[in-house]
């Protein structure tokens, strides 16, 4: 993402090369229009900006110091917003609950994608169609994936995950009303649809590996895992940085998945920080308890977003 | 790597030491029987896992009354009858809503990054960096994070003071600019050569001419990633059309799902007819737009 924002490399640099010499000292030719244009070309998206993302954060930074009272005008109480958040143990229990989620989600995710990828790597047409079809899940609206995996978690002895399990000898599981095991079902959903999509990330740093690395280490006597550890992984190490980070910045702010599969529950036992914020907001109406704890949230993003850049701004460096 | 390309001198032969062996990782091998076979049996798992779900709620729609405890990937008595129960609780209301703000918001998002973009690729201005700085900015300002004061604005708007709550403008607006379209189209067009630009120029057509005549058809490939990244975004909507809609009557299909399942009166069926309505177009631009898709993924991936 960094390098396609950077301005460093203007067409001109680029082809310099392969121009003529004397092209390159003539005055280029731009299509003659008022400085003022390229401002009305950039108006819709600044504008839009301005009004969905920034006037709202303002607005949340504003409204976290207040206690939000519709019709009666807002009364400034300082931190006690921060403090009610910092102070509740639900918001402590969402805090443990959206990192185990998200750390276990991320992992899987990327092994899970590797996995796929290394099984399904192959230039035939059925290993393109079964690429296709394993990539439904990450096309799929969140929440029909979030309805049908409830049907396929129904709790009774008989419900369809059961009675597969049960074919095995293993006894039924409550998947979504067991606070013990809840987490970990909306977990289970979230790798499911998150291993696709890395797949096709590892299917791409698979086909950028050097074939005659391969070739080089069997004539060295080299066992199957030997290659994946010493040749394969290395090369796919700098896609896994990004998809790691990636996925841990996006995990802070899941929501969909973990409102339509439980909705928080089974007593507060799958509660992440989003779903508790949106309790409190829109359920209960305590907007400043609920705009402190997103700007709690915003923090941690940006942290976690600017650790991600320095991590990558290092590798780009080597 | 035009100059390699241009003198392709016949290689020199390299012996042929069983190579295909080498194409993968795993060094799966064609036309071995043994290997086929476990691939075979990889294949139809992994079917089974990631696309057996999806086939589940297709089968279960079309079921007459599916057992929720016992999902098939066959419908037993195939009938459309829970369409028709669906149609009475206006799934085909909240399909209206959902395929209006998808079509709208894709355009408008669409005609924002093309513009956006053009102006951070091709032109030189002040601010510049400025501008750059703000798009990059908002990538860091998901939606969930602004969704409680962003209730509050799209219910009265500062400055001109309309609210939008209730209008599918409420959905429509916060999702037509997107960093990540506009940041596409710049890049792609940034490798446009000068040369095309320049010779349209000499021929006295306008920037706008330019911009929709020249430009635009070369940037096939970015307007293929930014409309299913954008389609997939939009139609994946749930806490927006919550937070800006008055009534229920207001929400998009997705939402909508969530209280069709609150609804005792209608069983499974009736509830995977609507989710088989929410599947559709996605799948539908999925399947048209395949191979953007990838393109977008790992340009967004590998590159960093």
């Amino acid at each position: 993402m960094t390098d396609q924002a950077g301005e460093a490399m203007t067409p001109l640099v680029k082809n310099a090369a392969s121009r003529p010499p004397a092209a390159s000292l003539r005055r280029r030719v731009r299509p003659q229009s008022r400085w003022w244009t390229v401002w009305l070309f950039l108006l819709p998206a600044l504008l839009l900006f301005l009004y969905f993302k920034f006037i709202p954060m303002f607005a949340g930074i504003q409204m976290s110091f207040q206690k939000v009272r519709p019709f009666l005008g807002n009364e400034w109480v300082g931190w006690s917003n921060y403090a009610a958040v910092l102070n509740d143990s639900r918001f402590h229990d969402a805090i443990v609950h959206t990192l185990i989620l998200g750390f276990g989600q991320s992992i899987g995710a990327v092994i899970g994608g590797l996995v796929l990828a290394l099984l399904l790597e192959g230039a035939s047409k059925t290993l393109w169609f079964v690429r296709t079809a394993a990539f439904l899940p990450v096309v799929t609206a969140t929440a029909v994936i979030g309805e049908v995996w409830r049907i396929i978690y129904f709790p009774a002895p008989n419900g369809f995950l059961n009675s597969a399990i049960g074919s095995l000898g293993l006894d039924p599981v409550r998947w979504l009303e067991d606070p013990a095991v809840a987490l970990y079902s909306v977990m289970a959903v979230g790798i499911w649809q998150g291993a696709p999509y890395n797949m096709v990330i590892f299917l791409a740093g698979l086909a950028g590996v050097d074939r005659s690395l391969y070739e080089a280490s069997a004539i060295d006597g080299a066992k199957l895992r030997h290659r994946l550890w010493y040749v394969t992984l290395p090369a796919l190490r700098p896609a896994m940085t990004i998809v790691l980070v990636l996925a841990a910045v996006r995990s802070l702010r899941v929501f969909t998945d973990v409102w339509v599969l439980t909705g928080g529950g089974p007593a507060g036992a799958t509660d992440v920080w989003m779903t508790r914020i949106y309790s409190l907001g829109f359920e209960r109406n305590q907007m400043g308890i609920a705009s402190a704890a997103s700007i709690l949230l915003l923090i941690a993003s940006i942290a976690l977003t600017a650790l991600a850049l320095l991590i990558t701004r290092k590798r780009a460096e080597k | 790597m035009s100059i390699a390309k241009a003198s392709s001198r016949p290689r020199p032969k390299r012996p042929q030491v069983n190579s295909s062996s080498f194409d993968t990782a795993l060094g799966w091998q064609p036309g071995r029987t043994a290997t086929t076979l476990l691939r075979a049996a990889v294949c139809a798992i992994i079917l089974f896992v990631f696309a057996g779900p999806i086939l589940t709620i297709i089968a279960g729609a079309f079921d007459l009354n599916p057992d929720p405890t016992r999902l098939t990937l066959i419908p037993r008595n195939p009938s459309l009858e829970n369409f028709a129960v669906a149609t009475q609780r206006g799934i085909w209301g909240f399909f209206w809503n959902s395929l209006l703000i998808a079509g709208f918001g894709l355009l408008l998002q669409i005609i924002v990054a093309v513009t956006a973009g053009y102006a951070l690729a091709r032109r030189k201005f002040r601010g510049q960096a400025i501008v750059l700085g703000i798009f990059l900015a908002t990538m860091m300002l998901p939606e969930e994070v602004v969704a409680v004061p962003l209730a509050v604005v799209l219910g009265d708007l500062p400055l001109v003071g309309i609210s939008l709550r209730g209008t599918i403008f409420a959905v429509i607006l916060p999702v037509a600019a997107s960093a990540f379209s506009i940041l596409v189209m710049a890049a792609f067009m940034r490798d446009i050569p000068d040369e095309i630009v320049e010779a349209a120029t000499i021929d006295g057509a306008s920037e706008m001419r330019i911009l929709i005549e020249i430009i635009l058809p070369m940037c096939k490939p970015a307007l293929g990633v930014v409309a299913i990244f954008g389609f997939i975004g939009i139609w994946d909507q749930y806490l927006l059309p919550i937070i800006a809609a008055n009534r229920t009557s207001d929400y998009m299909i997705t939402v909508a799902l969530a209280s069709l399942r609150a609804d005792v009166q209608v069983g499974t069926g009736v509830l995977l007819a609507g989710a088989f309505l929410a599947l559709i177009p996605s799948l539908i631009v999925y399947l048209l737009l395949q191979n953007s898709l990838v393109r977008g993924i790992t340009s967004g991936a590998i590159k960093g």
